[in-house]
């Protein structure tokens, strides 16, 4: 049983890393704020998520289960919140979006 | 292989894996051409470090890092949150000084 969460944490460490990579690749190499800041919201918040659950599963204790699983569930509620704050004061300031979206509903 | 071997050599690829991201994502840092590109990299990094701490929760054993990775992940949001407002209210002074003479 042991042996199982060690190789399902192992799994879940590592998946968890990779999507955090891609988060960065997308935030370095995406065209404008809005496109990056899904990179950075969805797949960053991913990435942390699995690590996050990777500690829940390699401790088999029931006080850091329940730690690591409130710290998942802060961030899928925290992430969004802030990800539309910072869209919302860069539209605001006059941040131009890429010149290949093509539909703008708020101008 | 048994399986704390494997949890040990896939923690240490995570950690290396989570290292290149944050290297990534300072070079977005440095480059980013407005105010809000570099608070995006801001939260990108402290979201990293989170995960970091956390993966060296994984990689030793100490299941106390989890704690630590939770208050950092509730000081980055605040942290975002308040450079956002900032940006919000440099807008907004902006545009009324604009709109003013």
């Amino acid at each position: 049983m042991a042996e199982f969460a060690q190789y399902l944490a192992a799994f879940l460490v590592l998946v968890g890393a990779g999507f955090s990579l891609i988060a960065a690749i997308g935030v370095l190499r995406l065209p404008d704020l809005y496109t990056r800041l899904h990179a950075a919201s969805k797949a960053g918040v991913i990435g942390a998520g699995l690590v996050f659950l990777a500690v829940a599963v390699v401790s088999l204790d029931g006080a850091v289960v329940l730690r690591s699983l409130l710290g998942i569930v802060f961030l899928l509620l925290s992430t969004p919140v802030s990800a539309h704050l910072l869209a919302r004061a860069a539209f605001r300031s006059g941040e131009e979006p890429t010149k290949a979206t093509t539909v703008d509903d708020l101008k | 292989m048994s399986g704390a071997m494997a949890l040990q050599w896939a923690g240490l690829a995570a950690l290396g894996l989570l290292l290149i991201a944050m290297f990534v994502t300072v070079i977005r840092l440095v480059r980013g051409p407005n105010l809000g590109d570099r608070i995006l990299a801001l939260d990108m990094i402290s979201l990293l470090a989170a995960a970091f701490i956390a993966g060296i929760a994984v990689v030793t054993g100490f299941s106390l890092y989890i704690d630590i990775a939770i208050a950092l992940a509730l000081v980055s949001f605040l942290s975002t949150v308040a450079l956002a407002r900032y940006l919000l209210a440099r807008a907004s002074r902006r545009s009324r000084t604009e709109e003013a003479p």
